[in-house]
Order: C-alpha cells, then sequence, then structure tokens
C-alpha cells in the first residue's frame, strides 16, 4: 500500500472510501418549492447570536434583513423568501441532541419578491477592497464547506497577515456529497469570479483552485471559466479523504504546513470553499445576501437522489419529498457528509447556511457494529492526516486522562475527520471519544472562565460597598458639618442680634439722658 | 577548670552560631499551599462550608481541618481537583452532583422585596422594589443565600441549562464484544 503510495504520488495520510458520489452528482440541479413556513435559527454561523430586528406579524421581502450581527465574530440573518414574521422564539435545530435554537418563523407569501433596495457594486474591482468586505459582511456570507466561520472576519484577516495565495477549496472528499462539484459544473463563471473578489478583498496575488480528480467535469467548467484570468490557477488533486480539509489541501497545493494551534494564514494562505466564492460573488454583484444554497440529497433510502437549491430554514423532510421520499425508513439520518457529519434526531430540523448534504442512510450504509477491543494494529495511526497516534488518546480519554491526551498526545490537533474510526478493525468509535473529550475539555475551560468572573464579581462588589461605606461616611459628615455650620451662624446671628439690641438699649438709655 | 569553661563556652557560641546562621540562610518557607486552595475556591465568600469565607475555607483544608467536600458550589468536579491537590483518596460516590446549579426566580410570587440581591456575593440579581428580580446566569454561582433570604420561596436551584453551545457529546460507553474473532482482517491495511 505504502509503495504504492509512494510511486502514484499520493499523500500518505487519509483513506480512499467507496465515493457514492453517483447518481445524485450526475444529475442537474433542482429548484424546490416553496413550503408553507420557514425556521431560521439565529445561530446559523460560529459566534455570537444574530439579534432580530424585526417583529411578529411584519412583512418582509426576500434578502430583507431579519437579525443583525451581535459581536465581532457573528453573521446577519436574513429572509429567504418573501413574507411575514409569525413567531419569534425556539426553533428546531441541526443539532445532534435535538435541542432547540433561538430563531425565527416565516410564513411564506408564495411571491418570492426580492428586496428592491439590494443592490450590487458597480465596478468592484476598481473600488476600495475595504467595500468589499462590507458588502460581504453585510450579506452574512459564512464559510459554506460546514464551518461557518464569518467570511468578512477571514477577509479582514487575510489583508491583515497580507496573504499572497487564496486557495478555493473544491475538493469536496466526502463521499456521497456532490454539491460543491454541481455548482462547479453548473456556475463556474459565477465561482471563479467570487474567487477572483475574495482575491482582490484580501490583496492575493494568486488564486489556487483545487479539486479532486474524481470530478472532471467540474475541472474542465472551470478551466473553461478561468481562460483569460492569468492569477486564476485550476489544480486537480489526488482524490484522497480528507483532501478537502483546509491543512491538508494548503499541504497539497503549496507544500506549506499550518502550524499546531495555528490558522492558515500563518502558512500565508487564505482557505475559501466553492460555495463562499459563489455567495461572494452573489453579495457583491448583485448586493443578495445569503438566503439559498446548493444540498445534496442522497442516500440509500431516497428514491430519487440529487442535488437542490433551496431556500435556508426549509426542513430536511420537505427536501427529501422533492427528492422523490424516502424509499424505507432511514437507519440513520445524517446532516453533511457520512465521515463528519452529525446525526439529525428528526427531519423537523431546518436547512442552515453550513448544510451540505442530508443523507438517508440504509442501515447496511450506515453499518453499525458492536465494538471490540484494540487490538494495537496501529491502522488509525497510518490513516491520520494529523500525524496523530488515535489509539493510544483514546485510551487516555477512556481511563479519564483528559488532560495528558490533550497535552501529550495533542488532541487539539485532531480536526475530527474520523479517518481512525473509518479503518479501525475492532470499529472502536474513536471520533466519538475525541468529541467527548473535547466537550468535556472545553466545558472545563468554560467553568474555570466562570470562576474567574465570580472572583471578579466578588472583588468589584466589596469595592463597591467600601465606596458606597465611605460616600455614605462623607456625606453624613458633610451633613454634621453643615448642621454645625448653620448652628454657629445662628448663635453668631443671635449674638449679634442681642448686642444691637443693648447697642440700641444703651442709645436709647444715653439718649433719653440726653433728652433729660 | 577555667580552660574546660572556656572550651565549653566557646563550643556553646561557635555552633549556636552556626545554627542561628543556618536558621537565617536555610529557612524553609511556608508553603504557599494555603493561597493556591484559595485559588481554586469559588471564591464567592457564601459560607456553606462553615468558615468565614473561601480564605478560611483553604487554610481549614490545608490543616487538615476540613475534608475536600466541603464546598457546595463547588460540587464533584471541585472535590476531585482538591483531592488531588492535596494528595488524599477520597470516596465521591457517596457525594450527591447534580451539577452545577445556579438561583432561578420564579416570577409568578416574587414580591419585588430586594432582600435578594442585598445577599447576592456576585451581584446576580437585578431588580428594584416591588419590580419582579431577574437573575444574570452567567454571573450566579448557585451559592443559594438568596434562597435562603427570600420570604416567599420565590427562588430556587436549578441546575444550569443546557443550550447547543455547552452541550458536548456523553463518554462513550465501552463494551467491546468479543463474540466474533475480528483477527482475520487485521494487519492487512
Amino acid at each position: 500500500m505504502r509503495i504504492f503510495d509512494f510511486l502514484s504520488r499520493l499523500p500518505s495520510w487519509g483513506v480512499h472510501p467507496d465515493d457514492h458520489k453517483r447518481p445524485a452528482a450526475d444529475r442537474a440541479l433542482r429548484v424546490v418549492t416553496l413550503p408553507e413556513f420557514l425556521h431560521l435559527p439565529l445561530t446559523q454561523h460560529v459566534g455570537g447570536i444574530a439579534r432580530p430586528v424585526v417583529r411578529i406579524g411584519d412583512t418582509v421581502h426576500k434578502g430583507q434583513l431579519l437579525a443583525r450581527a451581535h459581536g465581532n465574530i457573528s453573521a446577519p440573518v436574513h429572509a429567504p423568501t418573501s413574507g411575514r414574521i409569525v413567531a419569534i422564539g425556539d426553533v428546531h435545530s441541526p443539532h445532534p441532541a435535538g435541542l432547540t435554537l433561538p430563531g425565527i418563523t416565516l410564513a411564506a407569501d408564495g411571491d418570492d419578491r426580492w428586496d428592491e433596495s439590494l443592490e450590487g457594486l458597480g465596478d468592484p474591482f476598481n473600488a476600495d477592497p475595504q467595500q468589499i468586505s462590507e458588502k460581504v459582511s453585510a450579506a452574512g456570507v459564512v464559510g459554506m464547506g460546514g464551518a461557518t466561520f464569518p467570511a468578512a472576519v477571514k477577509l479582514a484577516l487575510g489583508r491583515r497577515m497580507k496573504v499572497q495565495t487564496l486557495i478555493i477549496n473544491g475538493g469536496e472528499c466526502e463521499p456521497y456529497l456532490s454539491c460543491d462539484d454541481r455548482l462547479m459544473r453548473e456556475r463556474a463563471a459565477d465561482v471563479v469570479d467570487g474567487a477572483r473578489l475574495i482575491a482582490y478583498a484580501i490583496g492575493a496575488r494568486e488564486v489556487r483552485v483545487g479539486i479532486e480528480n474524481n470530478k472532471p467535469e467540474a475541472i474542465a467548467a472551470m478551466r473553461a471559466a478561468a481562460e483569460g484570468f492569468a492569477e486564476v490557477h485550476i489544480v486537480p488533486v489526488p482524490a484522497r479523504y480528507p483532501m478537502g480539509s483546509d491543512k491538508q489541501l494548503i499541504s497539497v497545493l503549496v507544500k506549506r504546513e499550518v502550524p499546531a494551534e495555528g490558522r492558515a494564514a500563518d502558512a500565508g494562505v487564505l482557505v475559501h470553499n466553492v460555495g463562499t466564492a459563489w455567495a461572494v460573488h452573489e453579495a457583491v454583484r448583485h448586493g443578495r445576501p445569503l438566503v439559498r444554497r446548493i444540498v445534496t440529497v442522497a442516500g440509500g433510502a431516497v428514491r430519487d437522489p440529487g442535488n437542490v437549491e433551496t431556500p435556508l430554514g426549509v426542513s430536511v423532510s420537505h427536501l427529501i419529498e422533492a427528492c422523490g421520499g424516502l424509499l424505507q425508513a432511514p437507519a440513520r439520518l445524517v446532516l453533511g457528509g457520512p465521515m463528519m457529519g452529525t446525526v439529525l434526531p428528526s427531519q423537523q430540523a431546518p436547512v442552515v447556511k453550513g448544510t451540505s448534504g442530508v443523507l438517508a442512510l440504509t442501515a447496511a450504509e450506515a453499518g453499525d457494529q458492536a465494538p471490540a477491543p484494540c487490538i494495537r494494529c496501529a491502522s488509525c495511526v497510518d490513516a491520520c492526516p494529523m500525524g496523530l497516534v488515535p489509539h493510544e488518546m483514546a485510551a487516555h480519554i477512556r481511563a479519564g486522562a483528559l488532560d495528558q491526551a490533550a497535552d501529550q498526545w495533542s488532541l487539539t490537533d485532531c480536526i475530527g475527520c474520523g479517518c481512525c474510526a473509518y479503518v479501525c478493525p475492532s470499529r472502536i468509535p474513536l471520533t466519538h471519544h475525541f468529541d467527548y473529550a473535547k466537550g468535556e475539555l472545553a466545558g472545563r475551560e468554560r467553568m474555570r472562565l466562570r470562576q474567574d468572573a465570580t472572583k471578579r464579581l466578588t472583588a468589584e462588589r466589596a469595592s463597591r460597598q467600601e465606596r458606597e461605606a465611605a460616600e455614605k461616611a462623607a456625606a453624613a459628615a458633610a451633613r454634621k458639618a453643615a448642621k454645625a455650620a448653620e448652628k454657629a451662624a445662628a448663635e453668631k446671628a443671635k449674638a449679634e442680634k442681642a448686642k444691637a439690641e443693648q447697642a440700641a438699649a444703651e442709645a436709647a438709655g444715653s439718649n433719653e439722658g440726653a433728652t433729660a | 577548670m577555667l580552660l574546660a569553661l572556656a572550651a565549653l563556652t566557646t563550643l556553646g557560641l561557635g555552633l549556636g552560631l552556626l545554627l542561628g546562621t543556618a536558621a537565617r540562610l536555610l529557612k524553609v518557607e511556608a508553603e504557599p499551599i494555603t493561597a493556591e486552595l484559595e485559588a481554586m475556591l469559588p471564591g464567592s465568600q457564601c459560607g456553606q462550608c462553615g468558615f468565614p469565607g473561601c480564605a478560611g475555607a483553604a487554610a481549614a483544608l490545608a490543616d487538615g481541618r476540613a475534608p475536600v467536600t466541603l464546598c457546595p458550589p463547588g460540587g464533584r468536579d471541585l472535590a476531585q481537583r482538591l483531592a488531588e491537590r492535596l494528595g488524599v483518596s477520597v470516596d465521591l460516590s457517596g457525594m450527591a452532583d447534580a451539577g452545577p446549579r445556579i438561583a432561578a426566580v420564579d416570577e409568578s410570587i416574587c414580591i419585588g422585596c430586594t432582600r435578594c440581591f442585598k445577599v447576592c456575593p456576585t451581584d446576580a440579581i437585578v431588580g428594584a422594589v416591588k419590580q419582579i428580580h431577574a437573575v444574570i446566569r452567567d454571573a450566579c454561582t448557585g451559592c443559594s443565600k438568596c434562597v435562603d433570604i427570600c420570604p416567599t420561596e420565590s427562588l430556587h436551584l436549578i441546575p444550569i441549562p443546557v443550550t447547543p453551545q455547552t452541550w458536548a457529546w456523553p463518554k462513550p460507553a465501552h463494551t467491546p464484544v468479543l463474540a466474533k474473532p475480528v483477527l482475520a482482517d487485521a494487519g492487512c491495511h
């Protein structure tokens, strides 16, 4: 295997699962009919929860702002269609535990009218790069590959770090998913334009679009669209999971490694997904906010798998209906790809900005099997794209030594790609162990911050009480002094009066004496 | 006689000087564990442990006068960390722990008496006279001082609500199955 990898110049990490991309990838995009209600969570991005700016009963146009960004890292939410706001409260969320999220419910009126005040930049390549960032920020564009990091924040970072190379991620290495493939085939010119706009906004000189070589049609379409733009290079990369992870794509495309706990910008590059490039094109050229996206609906339990373009907020069950419904009850419903996606407890969950796929898997595809003991075969070590030792990390986590797993075995460098669990002959749920440990460590960190905050609050309260006591004492002293002064003044006045009276009496006496 | 007296005096003085210098130069610092323990405690000075504030509790812990399970707001997690730091073994299975808790106001019976926010050690309750009071969840430590003072029993402790931001995967159940030999497909990767 290793010799073959070496000869074929394949990277030594990763796995090569069956891609299952067809037939969905070869079917043209379908447009979903509007459902009656759209449910829009206010956190469809990494960062602060957006704050609603509409009220129940308001009529809104398609693309109108519903909730503005809150905090430095946040993104606004817009109306995916025209209609009326019917509720602001908790909505279903694409969460593995089925928790709800604060959100807005919109009743569609069926007209799908765009807000007419929206307009793009006339000549973006002569505009100030800052203006492009502002457009992207106002449009609520986030990373469409699934990370959902606000794109405008990343643009600012790229400009600050003086990034020279922009990488556009068309890897799409997850099996089943073909939404990026379809986007590149059908809207290659828009994607290339978006990529050039991002490069202009961050001041990058070169754009490298990495596309896995299992998508020849997308490569051809993108090459045709990039014709005439010397700075845009379309680079086919070997099909190997997780090629679509930014660190792996960077290492293949520019032969640089992102430092541990560092970001892509530390390696002098910035990575954006092809979907994000398309959304940037829409935002800058047409002023349209991110209100729709392409979603792959696939899996053995779906009657007519394919890619659909859908407004955000449409429920998963509606998407499945749009693809012919289900052939059988799915053994597992997954949001995203089968390797890194999350289990969906209900079909009520809405499509959000980061939803790349909805998979209804049959029992055979889900392949649930009971785990067996680790035989220390080290298959996971060979597969790990980050060079970690998954079986040791899992053993430490199982024994409760989370700190050791993090410090000694670099759990923080794990990207959660699932290669280790995929190759494990004992079917140990390694990724589950790592997810648990990461969550537990984050929880402890939160508790530590909470304790620091408690100490600060207690100290502030003590100093406030001291200050209040001092102020009270000062006020009392001032009152006392004022009273004393008043008393003294009264006494003085009394004395003067007495003196005057005495003087008058004396004067009267002498007068009397004079007259006498 | 005189010689012996002189010799012993010199010896005594010399050794005394040596000991005195040694005591000064090789002084053993008082172990700063009390300060370290105090830093581990929540610091809200709620007094539920029975000691005057967290500093008193830390001193008692350092002297071994108090068990590591003394701090109700710290809960099981804190007890574990204190036991680790002090190098004592402790059986935590008996310690009831419903996780960290915070106060909540039952708005239907709050009369707006303002007593609770006057005793809150972290200013986590806001309100005004004859207005319904509210708890700032991020600032509450669950010390229960407000619960004790509330005249209408409107305040009570609840577990910290789980949000998608704070939710974490549970620990995987580890039940390896040995029913089927799995050696056949190992080693050929």
